[in-house]
């Protein structure tokens, strides 16, 4: 197996050289060195992605699953795993983006995190992540996936605590690790699931998973119930990684972490994790209709749901954290109505735009000496001009205004909800007019984050007043524009933002879809079919579009009316129904207070005093005492009379002679 | 016939000292009741072409290791029987039971089931004979019987001072 | 020679056997116990004797019989050591009831 596609080990090596060398080596090696090296292997490794790219394109589309196995890591009877990367469209998909944005972002971090005295390990835990993200996307079964996921979750933690001296920050990554965790209880199961069902977990090559779904279908040996079971315990991992109702409070909080740590992990890659997994497992979900309604309708609420939460923040990141959520919600509803290619597609435009808004966002933070309040921002657009500049690209982008790439990507989706029979076409419509009602939402607050921090009169003036002219970090009373290591990104990404959309085509305009013909070979219909999706007429097409470019523009519209002169009265303090909305309608409270630590509690309490103490406990003891009470009666037979013991014997020898001649007798010992 | 006849009394005599080994009360009485069966035992090895065991088995066995028996039970004076008197206990009728049980079982179930014996020349039993095999197939087992039997000695010298 | 079947040899020894076991659960005096035990010895050389003669080859034949005297052998050196600890334990204790003898207890 020599073929060219074994340099994919190479791709996710390259990283785990920089985690190794930075882990051992980072103090000593200074923090030049250390960014450097931290940068250059995650660009290596996109380079190597693009030239994989290259020449899976030369082979022809039903052969663009090519696996490469490292070692065979489990056999254990008929349990079968091995450590094997598929090297297809969707994971290079993934992996470009992953080591591209994440390149970037890298770059952007050596200038954000100069002045931490901590750089080596941020470094050390970014290359982790990358390590275990690239091991996520490019493996070849549920397990070696599960490996990632879980790393990513890790590094999350990791990195969302990063400042741990401070308690708020520990806290969160805790927050962020447990809830994933309940989400990774369900897909623990599902893989069980799985495995019992199909008896492999691969998903490509001889006998993978997906094809023995398919054939046990047709042979009618699958039933319904199991293959939604394990469609809805894969959808509640997905949830718990990519923050959907009901697993999403982890998200906002997790903002604790340093921006870049926001950026990547929690907009650009981990989160979508869920994503990737559904379309990787697409067969599964398009054999389970109820699963898949599941998975459109949670998608939908939580975009809606997230939208109307982000209304009403005011730290700057937290509104980006329900716009993740809010967008993610997007990308479910795609694949929840089958069009799985549309949801990588907003994936992969959403990774542009939301880091881009993010690396921004953090650019603004670091100008106004790590102010994050939007309340105490505004007016920086002259004294940040390319952090402006990109981040309007990132807002148009985002708003779903044409032609930038959000647009299209969420039309896509928008239409293919419209259109779509995979689930029936009153449901498709309704989740196409939540969708649209919360595309208008999102150029609303997206419009007022922009007025808030950029326009209107600056209000960052007598909280900056008191840094004073020279505070210790030598900075002048005025914000500065950002080091080009952080610009530079930002630019690059305000590109991809503008001119990423063409490449998934417009129909109306007879724009040919590349995207989603490169993405045919892995989220192509297979069980349901290309009709499924649907195809509207040309005419219905352009209404659906001039409605979204509507939505976006009326959002846009109020939100400049409202915003465009910085922070209203009415905002400075909260009240009223926007306290409801700041407070994500009591859920997180509801939860994490509620039912996490009065319930938890309770049940703890129970555990302890019951379960461990009396039963376990008792259990053990009792075991002790029982041997001690046999040994005790036990005793007596040694009286110490010979005779006794002469007497046993022989009771003992008649037994056995005449056990031994019976048995013989019936044998047949005839001599 | 005459051999008929000869088993049969040795047999009785067997038979009868056997258990009168175990039934009377007197050790000394017992003993000798051990020597009659012993002689009656050389006997029938003579009728089994066992001749040098015959001979052995009157010279060691009722010549010396019961000489070594009676003299230690008159030199402890265990004569009278008056101490050591067996009270009735459940022990004796189940192991009378279970011993007759035992005969009964393996002469039924096994030895009216074996074959007859075989022919065999009249001296394999003969002094010659034995120490023809004794001191080739058979040497080792008899230097270690020498060595046991050295063992022996130093034990009783052992057990026997007073002071060691 | 072959009038008598084996097997009355072999009967005669389980008896023999039986009486020796009897009498080493039953009696008390160590002493007599012993004798007891040369009884169920000498039932088995009777016994080794008795299969000797149900042998085939001539080696086989006088194997039984250099069993029994190797048999007889280590009942000698068994009674002497015997006899010697009776001696000794009645010097000790000035009883010799195997009753009494019983340390070896719980």
């Amino acid at each position: 197996m020599n073929s060219v596609f074994d340099l994919v080990w190479v791709v996710i090596g390259l990283p785990l050289a920089g985690f190794l060398l930075h882990a051992f080596f980072g103090k000593r090696l200074g923090k030049k060195a250390v960014g450097t090296v931290g940068t250059a292997v995650v660009l290596g490794a996109f380079a190597l992605s693009v030239y994989l790219l290259a020449e899976l394109l030369k082979l022809p589309a039903d052969q663009q699953k090519v696996t490469s196995t490292l070692w065979r890591w489990i056999e254990a009877g008929s349990f079968r795993v091995a450590f094997e990367a598929l090297v297809d469209p969707l994971s290079l998909l993934m992996a470009l983006i992953v080591t591209g944005v994440g390149g970037l972002i890298h770059l952007y971090s050596t200038g954000y995190m100069a002045e931490d005295e901590d750089y080596p390990r941020f470094f050390t835990y970014m290359n982790l992540f990358i390590v275990f993200m690239l091991t996520l996307v490019l493996s070849n079964n549920l397990l070696m996936m599960f490996v990632g996921w879980e790393g990513v979750g890790l590094c999350s933690y990791l990195l969302i605590g990063f400042w741990y001296k401070e308690k708020v920050n520990t806290d969160s990554a805790n927050k962020a690790f447990i809830v994933n965790r309940i989400g990774d209880w369900g897909f623990t199961l599902a893989v069980l699931l799985a495995f019992w069902t199909f008896g492999t977990l691969s998903f490509a090559g001889e006998g993978n998973m997906f094809q023995k779904a398919v054939e046990m279908k047709q042979a009618g040996l699958l039933s319904p119930g199991v293959i939604t079971a394990i469609a809805l315990l894969l959808f509640v991992g997905a949830t718990g990684k990519s923050a959907q109702f009901p697993l999403y409070m982890w998200l906002p909080d997790a903002m604790a972490g340093p921006t870049p740590v926001s950026a990547l992990i929690h907009a650009a890659t981990m989160v979508t994790a869920g994503v990737v997994m559904v379309t990787r497992c697409h067969v599964l979900f398009e054999l389970a209709p109820v699963a898949m309604l599941v998975v459109a309708v949670i998608g939908v609420f939580t975009a809606i749901f997230a939208a109307t939460i982000a209304l009403a923040q005011t730290d700057i990141k937290r509104v980006l954290a329900y716009s993740t959520v809010s967008q993610l919600g997007y990308m479910f509803l795609g694949c929840g109505v089958g069009a799985f290619a549309s949801g990588m597609f907003h994936v992969t435009t959403h990774a542009f735009f939301k880091a881009l808004l993010f690396l921004g966002s953090g650019s603004v933070i670091l100008a106004l000496h790590h102010e994050q309040d939007m309340r105490r921002m505004g007016g920086l657009a002259k004294y940040l001009p390319i952090t402006y500049w990109t981040m309007l690209a990132g807002w148009l982008a985002i708003a779903g205004i044409p032609p930038l790439a959000g647009f299209f990507s969420k039309d896509e989706i928008l239409s293919a909800a419209f259109g779509t029979h995979v689930l029936p076409v009153s449901i498709g419509q309704i989740l196409w007019a939540v969708g649209l009602v919360t595309a208008l939402l999102t150029a609303f607050y997206m419009t007022r984050l922009m007025g808030l921090t950029f326009w209107g009169e600056p209000r960052w003036a007598e909280a900056h007043a008191h840094h004073g002219k020279d505070d210790a970090h030598g900075h002048s009373g005025q914000p500065r524009e950002s080091p080009p290591s952080m610009t530079v990104p930002l630019m690059i990404l305000a590109v991809l933002s503008v001119v990423g959309g063409f490449i998934g085509g417009f129909a109306p305009l007879h724009i040919p879809n590349r995207f989603g013909r490169f993405l045919e070979p892995s989220a192509g219909l297979q069980v349901l079919g290309e009709e499924a999706v649907g195809h509207l007429p040309v005419s219905t097409e352009w209404l659906l579009v001039w409605a979204s470019v509507l939505a976006a523009v009326l959002g846009l519209w109020f939100g400049w009316a409202r915003y465009r002169a910085g922070l209203p009265e009415s905002e400075r303090e909260l009240s009223g129904i926007r306290k409801v909305l700041y407070h994500q309608y009591y859920y997180d409270w509801l939860m994490v207070k509620g039912i996490g630590l009065w319930l938890g509690g309770k049940i703890a309490f129970w555990m302890w005093q019951f379960v461990d103490g009396r039963l376990i406990d008792g259990f053990v003891n009792g075991i002790a005492g029982l041997t001690g009470w046999v040994g005790n009666s036990l005793r007596r037979v040694q009286t110490g009379y010979v005779r006794n013991y002469a007497f046993t014997i022989l009771i003992g020898a008649m037994i056995l002679l005449i056990w031994l001649l019976v048995r013989g007798a019936s044998a047949g010992l005839a001599r | 016939m005459f051999v008929q006849i000869l088993f049969g009394l040795m047999a009785i005599v067997i038979v009868v000292t056997s258990i009168g080994v175990v039934a009377v009360r007197n050790p000394v009485r017992s003993a000798l009741n051990l020597v009659a069966n012993f002689f009656a035992l050389a006997v029938l090895y003579l009728l089994l072409y066992a001749q040098f065991v015959a001979a052995v088995q009157i010279i060691v066995y009722a010549g010396a290791i019961m000489v070594l028996f009676l003299f230690t039970i008159m030199l402890l004076n265990l004569g009278s029987p008056a101490e050591l008197s067996e009270r009735g206990e459940i022990k004796r009728p189940i192991t009378w039971g279970l011993a007759l049980l035992f005969v009964i079982v393996l002469a039924g179930g096994v030895f009216s089931r074996l074959s007859e014996a075989q022919p065999a020349q009249d001296d394999i039993g003969t002094v010659q004979m034995v120490g023809k095999f004794l001191f080739t197939d058979w040497v080792y087992p008899f230097e270690l019987t020498s060595i046991l039997l050295l063992i022996a000695i130093v034990g009783a010298i052992v057990m026997a001072k007073r002071r060691l | 020679m072959d009038a008598v079947p084996i097997s009355w040899y072999l009967t005669l020894s389980a008896f023999m056997f039986a009486m020796g076991v009897t009498g080493v659960v039953i009696k008390r005096n160590p002493i007599v116990i012993f004798m007891c035990i040369e009884l169920m010895l000498n039932a088995a050389n009777l016994a080794f004797l008795a299969f000797a003669r149900q042998q085939a080859q001539l080696g086989a034949q006088v194997a039984g019989q250099v069993y029994a005297i190797l048999v007889m052998a280590v009942a000698a050196a068994e009674v002497a050591i015997g006899l010697g600890i009776i001696v000794a334990i009645y010097r000790l204790r000035d009883t010799i009831n195997v009753d009494e003898m019983n340390l070896l207890k719980f």
